[in-house]
């Protein structure tokens, strides 16, 4: 069963309805004691970084979620936060996989935010089992997370290579919205919920 | 790379749909529900959704009906219509939608755009523009076209992006409807000008006029109504026409 931190950052209907079509059971954490009761756990985000970050804090459960053991799942600016940095709000993360969060660089005469589907490289990891070389996923963002290829399990490019997906230990971190990525978003959605450590 | 969207736009009224009666196999074609997930299926990037529902009631069946539909859909998708608060906004955004549109609203009250932008982020925040030419100059339009404002479309969606617009919907009223093309002139001279997304909209008749879109005014996104409802036009057969033309698109 999935636990998903209820921080305040951003919805999570579109989330919840995913894991509903998926059956996947789910329920919410607000609490360090909430922690234990799932075996997996997503931190969901939309919105801005540093803002997140302070919400993320404001819960008192960045300790905990730092020394957890089970398979963790960051979308989007979930994925940022357990990122070292962001230059969104100048922000210190959780720093769980030590790589940046980035803003793109309009001289890259590139639009932003970068929004809608682009295609990802996939490594060999089981989040990414059964999802094809170059198939897309939804992205909406301003900022990126610098590709390093030691974290890197899925690299995209928009204007400049990034990491579309970060993998350390337990710790997971997607990008794009798999709730909004159709079919190849359900895909990852359900690896995630099958992962075991 | 990132692809061009396609983008089928619904309209509603009272939490139905009131076009789109081509489709084999709904059950309830004015569901919009049912519509949103044969579009999905087809394989349209995103959808937008245009509230028309003018009784006092509209907050509440469009609430209802982008429950029913973030419950469904598997894409993103954008609802507009009537929007005027942040409240308005938010309640949508709880509901599940990915986006909002605002029009007029932001015309009268161009804080507007800022005040949703600093809420909810900016990549929340589409503004739609209808523009018409008029006497050399391409003005802002309310009301579909019927009401001019003394806005020149270039200046208003250039101050948009500086309050914090996260995209552009451009409907040329001078192409609406006429099913010869898109605004390629215009719609390449905006797109030129700013550094967010634009989606074309107005004029779509054939799936030459998507390639020529993107060919020659290079826009994120191409917006169509009626030739996707009537069927004129299937999704699958012009992203594959699209992509014999090198446009980058999702099959």
């Amino acid at each position: 069963m999935i636990g998903i931190v209820n921080y305040g950052a951003g919805n999570i209907f579109s989330l919840t309805a995913a894991l509903d079509r998926l059956n996947v059971t789910y329920g919410m954490v607000n609490t360090e004691n909430d922690l234990e009761k799932y075996s997996h756990i997503i931190i969901p985000g939309v919105g801005h970084a540093g803002a997140a970050m302070e919400k993320l804090k404001g819960t008192g459960l960045v300790k905990a979620i730092k020394k957890l053991t089970k398979p963790v799942l960051g979308i989007c600016v979930g994925m940022q936060l357990i990122t070292e940095h962001s230059e969104e709000g100048d922000a210190t993360l959780l720093n769980i996989v030590p790589v940046k969060t980035k803003k793109f660089d309009k001289s890259l005469n590139i639009k932003i935010p970068h929004m809608g589907w682009n295609a990802i490289m996939p490594k060999n990891n089981s989040l990414f089992e059964g999802v094809e070389d170059n198939t897309q996923f939804y992205f909406v963002h301003s900022y990126f997370i610098e590709y390093n290829p030691t974290f890197d399990i899925a690299s995209a490019d928009y204007g400049l290579k990034f990491s579309a997906a970060v993998q350390k230990d337990n710790f997971y971190g997607v990008q794009f919205h798999p709730e909004k990525s159709g079919k190849a978003g359900e895909l990852v959605l359900k690896n995630f919920s099958n992962l075991s450590l | 790379m990132l692809s061009k969207r396609i983008i089928p736009c619904l309209d509603v009224k009272d939490g139905r749909t009131v076009k789109g009666v081509n489709f084999v196999d709904l059950r309830d074609a004015g569901d919009p529900v049912e519509l949103a997930a044969q579009y999905a299926q087809q394989g349209a990037d995103e959808l937008v959704f245009l509230d028309i529902t003018a009784t006092h009631e509209r907050r509440k069946t469009m609430i209802e009906m982008v429950k029913s539909v973030a419950r469904q859909l598997n894409i993103p998708f954008t609802i507009g219509g009537g929007i005027t608060e942040i409240a308005d906004a938010e309640a949508l955004l709880n509901a599940g939608a990915d986006k909002i549109s605002i029009n007029s609203a932001a015309v009268r009250n161009p804080k507007l755009i800022e005040d949703l932008a600093k809420t909810f982020g900016v990549q929340f925040v589409v503004l739609a523009v209808d523009t018409k030419h008029v006497h050399g100059k391409n003005m802002v339009h309310l009301n579909g076209g019927r009401l001019i404002t003394e806005l020149e479309t270039e200046n208003w969606i250039k101050q948009a992006e500086d309050l914090g617009a996260g995209e552009i919907l451009l409907t040329s009223m001078d192409h609406d409807g006429t099913k010869a093309g898109f605004d390629c002139g215009l719609l390449g001279k905006i797109n030129q000008m700013i550094n967010i997304p634009i989606i074309a909209s107005g004029g779509a008749g054939s799936m030459e006029h998507f390639t020529e879109v993107f060919q020659k005014a290079n826009v994120d996104a191409a917006l169509a109504a009626s030739v996707f409802h009537y069927g004129e036009i299937l999704i699958p057969d012009l992203k594959l026409e699209l992509k014999r033309n090198q446009i980058p698109v999702r099959i």
